[in-house]
């Protein structure tokens, strides 16, 4: 492997744009997690859901890829809140198995029904923000990438916002601190389960949006994106909000790097590895924080 | 009553063997196809219901041990014509270590329900990934079974009835050993460490001892399955031996026949792979997920209604139809 200065930096910007797009992947994953108690095992396929709106508008309906979020968003909400009122709400005190296997089962459900719809084809959309680069010295920028890093943080720092100071983002971290406690000063936890359900998912049309000038949709994506998902929030500490931005950044940036210096897909075996290594020693999250 | 009931079912269980033993003579190749898948899944998945069912260790990566088996009988086979009926032992004894390895590291740091499930399927991934990379064992593209004629002894057959009575014999060896191992105090204890660890530690149940044992003959089991897979399939690539998909199928049987039940895995097969095949018969061409779509449903289904499976929901009707018994207790199985 022929190693070098910039070959490095490159990664490192790469892997800290594209971290940026981990993060907010994970953010409505450690939400929901955090309130609900809850792994919800689609979560990767949601997220193929969003991006294959978010192509069709672009590739066949000619949309700016940024304004696909008006769709995206507000559609994931919907499949978010019909999937946890249908079949999540009516096994939330089952024990955390079978909620594990019925939402796996539901990945499958996705998974293959995009199979059937759009074939295994890897679909991706060339839009005018795909070659915008920018030079900075040897090092190559995305303006695809950038812009989603962008958008990521912002995003993130709206949902913190929402999370703070609103009535609404108060009910949903009262209720998961203590759901009990919050039902008896007056929340209305069933309500707000679904909020947090719905908003969890909507996070993803976002991140599809912002991916799909860059990034290819296939039936399988969900998986690759899930399991970053799960390595970012576990990583970050389940419901740290804080935690899951860092987490990303990380993973990002060992997804990058590794791919610089390892070849072929390698570096898959290295941002999985890590997770088997947090897990193992950190389940509670890199940064404190009590076991679970 | 409890005696008539148990001469029935050992009679029922004689006339299942005795169908199956002549099923060659009569079925066709199609149906002998569904038979043998029916028989793997029901094999592959009684061993996960070892570890997840005994032991409510939920491995959402077992497809790690099916793709050990499969690629360590096949490498030494296409590489070193080393025959399958040996590589499939020392495909055992590698799955053997890795399942203790994994077993080890995942219950020594007290990993358990979604966390344990979490490490299981990242570990599988991983492997995935290793392996689409090591081109010595094929990368990406895999490795085929070469076909040597009719060898049973390099365990390759013209009909697929070779495949079948081999698959059976395996299925019933599992199948009796579940049976014989649940009533041992190996299996007491296993059931013990699941319903609660810390009331079993306190009886002085060596909790962490008993899981990796557990680990360790499930990932056994699962490998030698793998070799046959490897065998009767002729082809083998890292996404579907060490993949999701199969780790799923291996798991979904137990959860839709019965977990932790001796019967639960092979019902659950019976029941579901024949509609599965069919279904991919129908649609295949067109259709090409169908099978999994389907199993993905029932997951939903299963978890939605019928949290026990089959056996539960069947245990249940017969206790309640049977007025001399106390009503059953409602208890969840903890996870």
């Amino acid at each position: 492997m022929i190693f070098s200065y910039e070959l490095l930096a490159q990664a490192l910007v790469t892997g800290l744009l594209i971290g940026g797009v981990f993060a907010l992947i994970s953010v409505g994953l450690s939400m929901i997690w955090g309130v609900m108690k809850i792994i919800n095992f689609a979560h990767g396929e949601f997220l193929m859901i969003a991006m294959y709106i978010a192509y069709f508008l672009t590739a066949k309906g000619g949309w700016d890829p940024y304004l696909t979020i008006l769709v995206t968003a507000p559609t994931l909400f919907l499949v978010g809140a019909l999937i946890f009122q249908s079949t999540i709400r009516p096994i939330l005190k089952d024990p955390s198995m079978n909620q594990i296997m019925l939402t796996l089962g539901l990945s499958l459900i996705l998974q293959n029904l995009a199979l059937v719809f759009f074939k295994a084809d890897v679909l991706t959309s060339s839009t005018a923000y795909t070659r915008m680069n920018l030079m900075l010295g040897p090092v190559v920028v995305r303006g695809s990438q950038l812009i989603a890093f962008a958008g990521s943080a912002l995003t993130a720092v709206f949902l913190y916002w929402f999370l703070q100071k609103t009535e609404a983002g108060r009910a949903i971290r009262a209720t998961a601190q203590n759901r009990d406690a919050a039902a008896l000063v007056g929340v209305d936890v069933r309500s707000t389960y679904l909020l947090a359900f719905g908003i969890g998912s909507a996070t993803l049309g976002i991140a599809a949006s912002l991916m799909i000038p860059f990034y290819y949709t296939s039936p399988t994506v969900g998986l690759f994106f899930g399991l970053i998902a799960y390595v970012v929030v576990v990583m970050g500490g389940l419901g740290n909000f804080i935690g899951a931005l860092a987490a990303g950044l990380i993973i990002g940036l060992t997804e990058s790097v590794g791919a610089a210096m390892l070849p072929g897909s390698l570096s898959r075996v290295l941002t999985y590895g890590l997770f088997v290594v947090v897990l193992l020693f950190r389940p509670q999250g890199i940064f404190g924080g009590k076991r679970q | 009553m409890k005696k008539v009931w148990k001469q029935n079912g050992f009679l029922a269980i004689a006339a299942v063997l005795l169908l199956a033993a002549i099923l060659p003579l009569f079925a066709g190749e199609y149906a002998l196809h569904i038979a043998v898948l029916v028989l793997l899944y029901a094999y592959l998945s009684t061993a996960w219901n070892i570890l997840g069912g005994y032991g409510g260790q939920h491995s959402l990566g077992h497809s790690l041990f099916l793709g050990i088996g499969a690629y360590t009988s096949t490498f030494l086979f296409t590489k070193a014509g080393l025959t399958p009926w040996l590589g499939m032992w020392i495909g055992a004894v590698l799955a053997g270590l890795v399942g203790w390895f994994v077993g080890y590291l995942c219950f020594r740091y007290g990993l358990k329900g979604p966390y344990f499930a979490l490490v299981t399927i990242a570990i599988a991934e991983a492997m995935v990934s290793l392996t689409n990379n090591l081109n010595a064992i094929g990368g990406a593209m895999g490795l085929e079974v070469k076909w040597e004629g009719n060898e049973p002894l390099l365990m390759q057959f013209e009909s697929k009835a070779g495949y079948y009575y081999i698959i059976l014999g395996m299925t019933i060896m599992a199948i009796w050993l579940v049976h014989w191992l649940s009533r041992q105090r190996f299996g007491y204890q296993l059931v013990a460490v699941r319903e609660n660890e810390d009331a079993a530690e306190a009886l002085g149940v060596d909790t962490l001892r008993t899981k990796i044992q557990a680990s360790v003959l499930s990932a056994i089991l699962t490998a030698l399955g793998g070799t046959f897979f490897a065998q009767y399939f002729t082809y083998i690539n890292p996404r579907n031996v060490f993949g999701e998909g199969p780790s799923i199928q291996i798991l979904l049987f137990s959860i839709v026949g019965g977990l932790g039940t001796v019967w639960g895995p092979a019902v659950g097969a019976l029941v579901l792979v024949p509609i599965a095949e069919l279904a991919r018969g129908w649609l295949g061409g067109s259709f090409a997920g169908a099978h999994l779509l389907l199993y993905g449903a029932v997951m939903v289904l299963v978890m939605l209604f019928m949290p026990k499976g089959i056996i539960g929901l069947y245990e249940s009707l017969r206790q309640r139809l049977n007025r001399n018994r106390p009503a059953p207790e409602e208890e969840r199985r903890s996870a």
